[in-house]
């Protein structure tokens, strides 16, 4: 983008600013954001709890734990709360300082593969342990 | 990648010590940025001392003198010299402001310095270029938009809808705010900035205008908008003392409240 603005281009400055429009999104990401903060503020001390309770517990220990359905089922909500926030926030930063449209498609990509495999593979290993499998 | 360096031919090199004026009892010494487009040299930051009892008490009056008396080469826009116009917008002593409203005397003793407003190309010394940052005020469209026949006479607002405008309606547009802004510095080719998003709000805001979804249509863009991190440094450097981040937030709340 820096190019096209370079004070020597002979487009009209505000053809300039409009460029190729509104994108009429982001709101969601924004909300979701804040939801996502929310529910980490508040899933925050059982997590700490329950990770606490496990410190030094063998995998036995850990897995008789996660057996119960609650302590399951707080630590796949934070989770899920967890990852979209850092998703969310590491787009944020990529966009903020990343302007190369190809290195930035290219981050953006490797962000949600990274989240998602990051969620898949916490959320595999609580169920696992949880169900005893 | 967002630019943490000086590009090489904008990097301040030396720069010129003036003479104390002669006779002076009391002088304040000024270092102020200057740059030639015309002689091919980098930036460099001149040194000037003024006599005090002959000067205003303004950085503004500063300026005047050391252009009148010293170097009439110095180049800045001041024109109002009453905080009104926004023209002497420039960065004092590391903080934007105006320079006709910010005392020499509330500059921490030593040299005060002078700057043009950062990142924002220089035409010459204090005068930056600013024609993004008004192409990006025209963007938000900033006048009264209806579709309802004109009336026989004015618009009618009520007092307390008249209220809400205020705080915003006072923006002079000086830029003080959008160059204070990190994420304008590495944005602004795409984030409207405080200042134009300031003046949205206040057209979003304002009760006869009947274009208020159009308006937020054309700024819901992760760029236009939430590049807005609610750093505040907007708030801090608004030598009117307005608020941009709180302007920003109402915005975003609208965005939200019309979603969900």
């Amino acid at each position: 983008m820096s190019g096209s603005n370079s004070p020597k281009s002979v487009r009209t400055p505000l053809g300039r600013v409009r460029g190729l429009g509104s994108s009429h999104s982001g709101t969601s990401d924004f909300w979701r954001q804040r939801l996502t903060a929310v529910a980490m503020l508040l899933l925050m001390i059982p997590v700490i709890f329950i990770v606490m309770s496990v410190f030094r517990s063998n995998q036995a220990g850990v897995a008789q734990v996660l057996g119960s359905p609650i302590v399951a089922i707080v630590m796949l909500l934070f989770i899920v709360a967890s990852i979209w926030h850092m998703k969310i926030g590491m787009q944020v930063v990529i966009e903020d300082y990343v302007h190369d449209e190809k290195i930035k498609l290219i981050s953006i990509i490797g962000n949600n593969f990274f989240s998602a495999a990051v969620a898949l593979a916490s959320i595999y290993a609580i169920l696992k342990l949880s169900s005893g499998v | 990648m967002a630019e943490f360096a000086l590009p090489k031919n904008s990097k301040i090199t030396g720069g010129k010590e003036w003479p104390k004026p002669a006779g002076a009892t009391q002088t304040r010494e000024f270092r102020v940025y200057r740059w030639n487009p015309d002689d091919g040299k980098n930036p460099s930051v001149d040194t000037y001392h003024i006599d005090t009892n002959d000067c205003g008490p303004m950085v503004l009056d500063g300026l005047i003198w050391i252009k009148n008396n010293i170097d009439p080469t110095l180049t800045f826009r001041r024109s109002c010299r009453e905080g009104v116009c926004g023209s002497c917008a420039m960065n004092i002593d590391g903080q934007n402001t105006l320079a006709c409203t910010r005392a020499m005397d509330e500059v921490d003793d030593g040299a005060i310095k002078v700057n043009p407003l950062p990142h924002q190309p220089v035409v010459k010394d204090l005068v930056p270029d600013l024609t993004n940052f008004y192409a990006q005020y025209a963007s938000i469209e900033p006048w009264l938009k209806t579709t309802t026949p004109t009336p026989q006479k004015e618009w009618k607002q009520s007092h307390s809808d008249r209220e809400k405008l205020d705080g915003l309606y006072e923006c002079i547009l000086c830029a003080c705010c959008s160059t204070s802004c990190p994420s304008y510095w590495w944005n602004s080719d795409r984030f409207l900035g405080p200042a134009a998003l300031l003046q949205a709000t206040r057209w979003v805001k304002d009760s006869r205008d009947e274009a208020t979804g159009e308006r937020l249509d054309n700024l819901e863009d992760p760029f236009r908008l939430y590049r807005c991190h609610t750093i505040m440094n907007c708030a801090k450097a608004c030598p009117k003392g307005l608020n941009p981040s709180e302007a920003i937030a109402e915005l975003k709340m609208k965005m939200v409240e019309r979603q969900v």
